[in-house]
Order: C-alpha cells, then sequence, then structure tokens
C-alpha cells in the first residue's frame, strides 16, 4: 500500500500560505485513501503557480501548456483506462485560455477529475485580473476595477452536463480531501473548483474572507444535490460562495464507456501487430 | 511522352460528378489499367463547377495528365471550364436537356449532342444520366457495359438486384445510343499485364492505412478539408483494431491530445491542413521539449488563413520547417506520391518514438484527395520499433526514484523513456526546461546540456535517404522537387531525357533534418531548376540557405490552386535547356 510519501516528489515551492499547498496535500491524501499506487496516477496540468502541482505531486506528470491540461489528461485516460487522471491547473488556466476545452471536456464526460486552484487572479503573471476575479476588484490590468462579468464554472459545468461538481476551500483540508476523493471515484468527468487564496496578489479573496461567507452545503441535511436546478439556485443565492458536493448525478456514461465499440483493454496495452488476414480484408475495399 | 487516354466528366456540385468518375477510374482499374485521377471541386455542397479527370495509362504515373481526350458536360460551365483542354480527334459530349447548350468551334473536336437525361428518363429515372454516360464511353473506347459491371455491383447491390439491373440498362442505353449514331473511338492505351496486386486508392486512404499499419491506435482530429478523410478508416478499422478516435474540440486540442496519448504509450497521430496547422504551433514545441513522440499529417492546401480550401498548394513549408517558438529537433517528410503516403506515414512512427520528437508528414490536397492506381503497398515494410522504452525489469533493478527520463549525459541524446503505469518510472513531462527527471529548472549549465542533448538526436539522422535521383551523374540541367511535384517532374524529366537533353531529376522526400547528401547534384549541374506549387520559391530558398550554388536557380512556380500541369513544367524545363545549349554555342 501506498502511502503518503509515496505521493511526494519535489518540495513546493509556493509562496508561503499559498492556498495550492493545501490543494496538493488533499491531493496526495486522497490518492492515500483511494489506496491508489503512484505509477497508476497521472497529474496533468497547465502553466500557472497552480500548474506546477504536477511536479510536487507523486505519480506520473505532465506540465503542459497554459490553458491545455484537459486535453491531454483526456488523451491519456483515452489512452489507457487503468491510470487515474487528474487534470490542474489554475482559473486563468481553466476558465480563459482553456475555456473551450472545459467546457468540451464536460460534455464528453472522460472519466477524469479537474481541479481548478481558483484564486481569483492570475498568479504566475504577478497579479493580472483573471476570468474569475470579482467585478470591482482592482488588480494590475484593472487599475479602476474589473468590468467583466466573471465567469461561473460552477454553473457553467452543470448546465454543460457535468456529473459531478464540488467546489472546496484551501482552508478546510479535510473536506477538500473528501471532495477530491469523491470526485476521483466519480465515473466520467468530475470538477472540483478550490477557493485557494492568492496571499501575494489577492487582498480581497483572503482565507479570512471565505471563512466568513462560505456556506457548507455537505452539512445541509435538506439539500438534493442530484436536482441541478436547485444546485444553481443554491449556487446563485450565495454568491458562489459554498463548499461541499453541489451536484451529483451517476447516470450518464464515461466517454470509454459510452462509445459500444470501445476496446476492452487499455489502448496502450493493446498489440499493435496486425495479422495478414485483417490486413487483407482492409486492402480489400480499395480494390 | 506517355501514351494516355484523359477522360473528364463535369457538372453542377452534387449531381453525382464524383461517383461518375469514379465508376470508370475503378472499372478500367479492375481492367488492369493504371489510372490517376483528379478531382476539381469547390468549398460548397451545393452548386459550383465540379469535375473529375481519369487518365488512363499502361504505366505507373503520379499525375492526371493535361490531355482530355473524352468530355462529358452535364452543364454549360462543364463546356466553358474544360472546351480548351480536348485534343485533335478528342469528344466533346454534352446533354441535350442543356438549354441552348454551345459549344465552341474547334477542329478536331467531335462534338456528340446526347440526350443522356433522357435516354436515363427511360431507363427509369433522371438521376442515372451518370449511367447513360458510362455507357457512351464504354462505346467510344472500345469497351463493352460488362466491363463495367462489377464496380456497378459493388455500388448498388446493398439496394437490391433491381437497382443493379435499372443502372445497367441506362448503361446500355447510352452505349446503344453512341454505337447508333456516332462511329468516332478513341483508343485505349494497351492494356498492363497485371503482376501484382494493386490498389486503387488516395493519399488521405494510403495515410491512414499508414497509420494503421504503424500501430497507431489513436486519433485526434478536427475535420479540415482536405484532411477530413483521412479520419474515415481509421474510425471504420480501430474498433476492430483495439483503437479509438476523438472528434477534438479544435486543432490545439487535437494536437495536445495526440501528445498525450503518446505520452501515455499509444501510437496517437493528428491530421490537418494549414489552419489547423498554424494552430498546432505551441504544441510543437511542447513534443520536442518534453521529448514526447508526435506525429503531424499535414494535407497542405492553398493558403494563408482560409485561401483557398479545396485547392492544392506547398506553401507550408517555412511553416512546418520553423514552425514554433524556440528551437527544437523535428523531422518533415514529403512522400511524392500515394504509395508514399502510406509508406513514410508508417515509418514517421518509428521515427517519432526512435527520436522522442515531432514528424510531420506533409503531403498535399492533390495527391490526398485522389484517387490512383498504386502497386500493392506492403504493410510489412517496416517492423514496428518503439525505440528506447525502459522495460519494467529495468526499472525495477534502479533504486528507488533514480530513474532519469531526460538524462543528459546519452550519447546520442535519445534518452530512455518510461510510460505511466510502469513503477519506478515516474517522471514529469514538461514544458518548461527541466532537470533529468522533470523538475523545472532555469540552471544555464543544465540548460545548455538539455538543449545540446536534443540535438544530438537528429545529428546522424540516416534512417532513409531523403530523396530520390535520377539521370546521368553530372547532369547539366537538373529538375528538383519535392512532395507530389515528384511524380510530374519525373515525367517531365522522362521526356527531355528522350530528347537528348542532359537532364537530371533529383525529388526530395525529407526537408528535416536536410538530407546534405544531395548537395553534390546540385553543385554538379549547370543550372537547376525547383518546381513546387508556392509563390515565394520555397523549396530553392531552403535549398540556397543548406546548400549554395545561387546563381544556378532558376524556378518553375505555380499558386493559382491547381496543380501543375506537365506543359507548363515541361516549357520553363525546355527554355532553361536551351538557355544552356546557347551559353555552349556563345
Ligand atoms: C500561451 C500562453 N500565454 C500566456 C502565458 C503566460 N501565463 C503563464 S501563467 C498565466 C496565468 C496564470 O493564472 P492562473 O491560470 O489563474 O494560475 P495561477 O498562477 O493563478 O495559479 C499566464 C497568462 C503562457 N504561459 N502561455
Ligand atoms: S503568487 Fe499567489 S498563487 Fe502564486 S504561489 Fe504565491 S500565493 Fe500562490
Ligand atoms: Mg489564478
Amino acid at each position: 500500500m501506498a502511502t503518503l510519501v509515496d505521493f511526494r516528489a519535489e518540495k513546493p515551492n509556493w509562496c508561503p500560505g499559498c492556498g495550492d499547498f493545501t490543494v496538493l496535500a488533499a491531493l496526495q491524501k486522497a490518492a492515500v485513501n483511494l489506496g491508489l499506487e503512484p505509477e497508476n496516477m497521472v497529474t496533468v496540468s497547465g502553466v500557472g503557480c497552480s500548474g506546477k502541482i504536477s511536479q510536487y505531486m507523486g505519480g506520473y506528470g505532465f506540465h503542459s501548456l497554459h490553458g491545455r491540461s484537459l486535453p491531454v489528461a483526456t488523451a491519456v485516460k483515452t489512452a489507457n483506462k487503468d491510470l487515474t487522471v487528474v487534470a490542474a491547473g489554475g482559473d486563468g488556466d481553466g476558465y480563459g485560455i482553456g475555456m473551450g476545452h472545459f467546457l468540451h471536456a464536460v460534455r464528453r464526460n472522460v472519466d477524469i477529475t479537474y481541479i481548478v486552484m481558483d484564486n481569483h487572479i492570475y498568479g504566475l503573471t504577478t497579479g493580472q485580473t483573471s476570468p474569475t476575479t470579482d467585478k470591482g476588484m482592482k488588480t494590475k490590468t484593472s487599475p479602476t476595477g474589473a468590468t467583466e462579468e466573471p465567469v461561473h464554472p460552477l454553473q457553467m459545468a452543470i448546465m454543460a452536463g457535468a456529473g459531478f461538481v464540488a467546489q472546496g476551500f484551501s482552508g478546510n483540508l479535510k473536506q477538500l480531501t473528501e471532495l477530491i476523493e469523491k470526485g476521483m471515484q466519480h465515473k466520467g468527468f468530475s470538477l472540483i473548483n478550490v477557493y485557494s487564496p492568492c496571499v501575494t496578489f489577492n487582498k480581497v479573496n483572503t482565507y479570512d474572507f471565505y471563512k466568513e461567507h462560505l456556506v457548507n452545503v455537505d452539512e445541509d441535511a435538506s439539500y438534493d444535490r442530484t436536482d441541478r436546478f436547485a444546485a444553481i439556485k443554491k449556487i446563485e443565492e450565495t454568491n458562489e460562495n459554498l463548499v461541499g458536493v453541489i451536484y451529483e448525478n451517476t447516470d450518464r456514461l464515461a466517454f470509454h464507456e459510452a462509445i459500444s465499440t470501445f476496446p476492452e483493454v487499455p489502448i496502450a496495452k493493446n498489440d499493435l501487430q496486425i495479422s495478414r488476414e485483417d490486413w487483407n480484408k482492409v486492402a480489400a475495399q480499395f480494390k | 511522352m506517355i501514351k494516355d487516354l484523359g477522360w473528364k466528366v463535369g457538372g453542377a456540385q452534387g449531381e453525382g460528378i464524383d461517383s461518375t468518375g469514379e465508376i470508370i477510374a475503378l472499372s478500367l482499374f479492375r481492367l488492369g489499367y493504371y489510372v490517376s485521377t483528379y478531382r476539381h471541386f469547390m468549398s460548397l455542397i451545393k452548386g459550383g463547377h465540379t469535375n473529375y479527370k481519369v487518365r488512363v495509362t499502361s504505366e505507373l504515373t503520379n499525375h492526371h495528365g493535361d490531355a482530355l481526350h473524352m468530355m462529358f458536360a452535364f452543364d454549360q460551365e462543364s463546356i466553358n471550364h474544360n472546351f480548351h483542354e480536348l485534343v485533335n480527334g478528342s469528344i466533346l459530349v454534352y446533354d441535350t436537356a442543356i438549354k441552348n447548350a454551345e459549344a465552341p468551334e474547334k477542329d478536331g473536336v467531335n462534338v456528340c449532342a446526347i440526350p443522356l437525361t433522357d435516354l436515363a428518363k427511360e431507363a427509369g429515372s433522371p438521376i442515372m444520366k451518370n449511367m447513360v454516360s458510362v455507357g457512351v464511353t464504354a462505346a467510344a473506347i472500345g469497351l463493352t457495359p460488362d466491363d463495367f459491371r462489377s464496380v456497378v455491383v459493388d455500388r448498388f447491390g446493398s439496394k437490391g438486384d433491381e437497382i443493379v439491373e435499372s443502372n445497367m440498362a441506362a448503361m446500355r442505353k447510352g452505349y446503344d445510343y453512341y454505337n447508333e449514331n456516332f462511329n468516332h473511338r478513341l483508343e485505349l492505351p494497351d492494356r498492363p499485364e497485371v503482376k501484382e496486386e494493386r490498389l486503387f486508392i488516395s493519399g488521405n486512404e494510403a495515410t491512414s492505412l499508414g497509420a494503421l499499419a504503424a500501430g497507431c491506435r489513436l486519433l485526434a482530429q478536427y475535420p479540415i478539408t482536405p484532411a477530413t478523410e483521412v479520419m474515415y478508416q481509421l474510425i471504420k478499422q480501430f474498433p476492430k483494431m483495439g483503437g479509438a478516435f476523438i472528434q477534438a474540440e479544435d486543432e490545439i486540442a487535437a494536437v495536445m491530445m495526440a501528445i498525450g496519448g503518446n505520452y501515455a504509450g499509444v501510437r496517437t497521430m493528428t491530421a490537418t491542413s494549414g489552419p489547423g496547422f498554424s494552430l498546432m504551433m505551441e504544441a510543437l514545441g511542447l513534443s520536442g521539449i518534453s521529448e514526447t513522440p508526435l506525429v503531424i499529417i499535414d494535407v497542405q492546401r492553398a493558403g494563408p488563413s482560409t485561401g483557398l480550401p479545396t485547392k492544392t498548394e506547398q506553401s507550408d513549408v517555412f511553416a512546418i520547417l520553423y514552425g514554433s517558438h524556440g528551437e527544437i529537433p523535428r523531422i518533415v517528410l514529403t512522400p511524392r506520391n500515394v504509395e508514399e503516403c502510406f509508406y513514410y506515414t508508417m515509418e514517421a512512427f518509428n521515427l517519432a518514438e526512435k527520436y522522442q520528437c515531432p514528424v510531420i508528414v506533409a503531403t498535399d490536397l492533390y495527391m490526398g484527395m485522389n484517387k490512383q492506381t498504386v502497386s500493392s503497398i506492403d504493410f510489412d515494410k517496416f517492423s514496428i520499433n518503439r525505440g528506447k522504452l525502459i522495460s519494467d525489469e529495468e526499472l525495477a533493478e534502479l533504486e528507488k526514484g533514480a530513474f532519469k527520463r531526460f538524462d543528459v549525459s546519452v550519447e546520442d541524446g535519445i534518452s530512455y523513456r518510461s510510460i505511466p503505469g510502469q513503477k519506478n518510472g515516474r517522471f514529469v513531462a514538461m514544458g518548461n526546461e527541466s532537470d533529468e527527471v522533470g523538475v523545472e529548472m532555469e540552471e544555464p549549465v543544465l540548460r545548455t546540456l538539455q538543449m545540446d542533448k536534443r540535438a544530438r538526436k537528429l545529428a546522424n539522422f540516416n534512417d532513409n535517404a531523403g530523396f530520390d535521383y535520377a539521370g546521368a551523374a553530372n547532369a547539366e540541367l537538373l529538375l528538383v522537387d519535392f512532395g507530389s511535384t515528384g511524380g510530374l517532374q519525373y515525367e517531365v524529366f522522362k521526356a527531355l531525357e528522350a530528347e537528348g537533353v542532359s537532364v537530371g531529376h533529383l525529388t526530395i522526400s525529407r526537408i528535416a533534418p536536410f538530407p546534405m547528401e544531395l548537395a553534390g547534384y546540385l553543385k554538379a549541374a549547370k543550372k537547376i531548376l525547383v518546381s513546387e506549387l508556392n509563390s515565394t520559391a520555397m523549396l530553392a530558398t531552403l535549398l540556397k540557405q543548406q546548400v549554395g550554388e545561387h546563381a544556378k536557380y532558376e524556378s518553375c512556380l505555380k499558386y493559382s490552386g491547381d496543380p501543375f500541369l506537365f506543359e507548363e513544367v515541361y516549357a520553363k524545363a525546355k527554355e532553361v535547356a536551351d538557355s544552356l545549349k546557347k551559353e555552349v554555342t556563345l
């Protein structure tokens, strides 16, 4: 059985207090709790402070391009369905430059878990407006306050057909670990948006801010997370300041399950050689 | 000059022009002839002029030929558009259903007004005018409707015997009508003896078969003319071969998926054309620096931007050679004919895994979308070689965490690769410069070592020759080309050689790494004529940069969207050959 040590790699280089430490810790704990072996886990990340998580996480990693973790993760899972695949990155990475891939990954329902370290700011590039920056917040690129409507990733994921949508907070390692575990167990695409404060460039969305405002739906016995309209309502009512499993629907088949002709054996384990007999059949179409 | 018979049908898009052309081409193929075809079409689904040319020969050609001996026009535009191609002794058939049809007067063109639509109606349906045309063709070239029967059965058999028979009846109507009313006959070239199995196949189809034979089992692609057809065979065959297809949301996703699939141990590719290739540039660099194998097929079309989506060009050269910021090793293959689309695609997968870098197979619309006879394809020609993959046993012997995916000390620059799922093989594939395991770093010495390591990989590349040469060793006039222009220029070369011109033909199939061994031919020649389908002489520029000999170059360029005609290249080559003769006499 693998232990936490097996899921540790390089020592993280984030600013002291950065929310991403907690995300990494939660991911490591979740992997251990689920009994995963590091060699069977792949963490694919985009580019940003958050994107460095693939270097710090044990198991295989792919630190890809800004905004492009999801297509890579999609292909890794399709190539070898036996692997546990996590995609991870920032709010700019996932909801800015990678927004197209995000919605399509939801639709495609590939069996991967997508963790977005949402700090409402571009961290690595030192503090510009991000797609989730609150209206009115001043940043280096919005000196008079952001004017654009922020994207609403939770609602978008639900409306696009996601089967598992959760939100966590870097101030609550225990809950975040549970959310990631559940997301990884979900068969199909799971989104875990994490409020992961950037202590250096975002002085608005701080730990204290979230501690004060977050509503925990996991503690609300009356909350029906299988009702998508109730979920949307709750998200709007709380002004997106909620944590927990917000929406869950286990009806949809994952990408590799939904394709009736999808190979039984993981593609990566396939024999590449074609028999002469098969080849003759292929060639016969051109005679 | 090669003896041939040129046949064409033209009409509005959506009128069954392609299927008419294919019935003729496939039937003649089955009779043992070599056929080359060319489809002229537009980026529309209905309407707009389209035509399908078939060139019939008794030897292999990779060009659809200039000469037109028989033309079927389903509308006036087809007459206007193609009449000038008709040679002495040719036949123009037009449908009497065309209102106020007008055919120009030209000596030697036999104009036959035939009620194609009416005869089809008599046989059961006006849409069978194409089968009537096939019957007319049979009569004019000395074949019988039965010679076309097998193709009709294959096409319509699934719709029932009745449909097959009514199509045959339509064909017989055309056949009888021509025999009763006209006596002009065309001569087919000699029917060659069929010694080996052959295929009637397009470059795109050959490309997908090459991928299949190479063990490609994952394809990620976004539709684009003229690369779309690369998908279809793979989508069809994958279920039986244990593979899968992902229709990506765009080409950035497609190429990133191709990288992800290869990283996870599956031979994965993507195919595209110029606009999509432009979107893939950042990812090319990722494949290069992360040393992840990648195969991209670029079926070039006329650019820039959307350009001419249904027309051919060889103008992605610099994008393919240099596209993406920073410096990476890359391999660029330029198959010169349909058969090579198969072999080079197959080889591309071995090269991508051997060198752990991107391999781009640059074909083009001309050979990609047009079918022709090729001699049988040997799917065993390349055995699958996956390069330096470290085994589970080797990993088990290493100390925990000691595996160095990006080991800079390897002499050939190629370090061992592990695949997710292998114990003790952890590494991080990275877009950042990294240390030997996959941790980003900006340390100057190691950075330099990593760059050098990657550059070393292709330093002694000799997996294939990269070019072919025909002709005398010290030919004065050297004809140079790459990609699909090779087939045509070979014919030009043969024609000039037969005329006694001191000529050589250098045809290039790899532009990166550059096959420096060809330099001797450029140095030996007095004049170098480079024929290419672009406006800025990209191949010639590359040759000058790599080899020099700047004063010797002449270019034959075309960028109208249409492929070269024989006559265009021949005339230019002749002009250069004549100028050489003058130099001698001066
Ligand atoms: C194509 C491309 N454009 C721009 C960049 C520069 N860039 C790197 S990270 C980043 C934004 C990071 O913000 P986010 O994704 O929210 O991650 P964070 O640093 O906040 O974790 C940008 C714009 C890049 N690497 N690649
Ligand atoms: S800049 Fe912000 S996001 Fe980046 S490491 Fe520091 S605290 Fe974290
Ligand atoms: Mg951010």
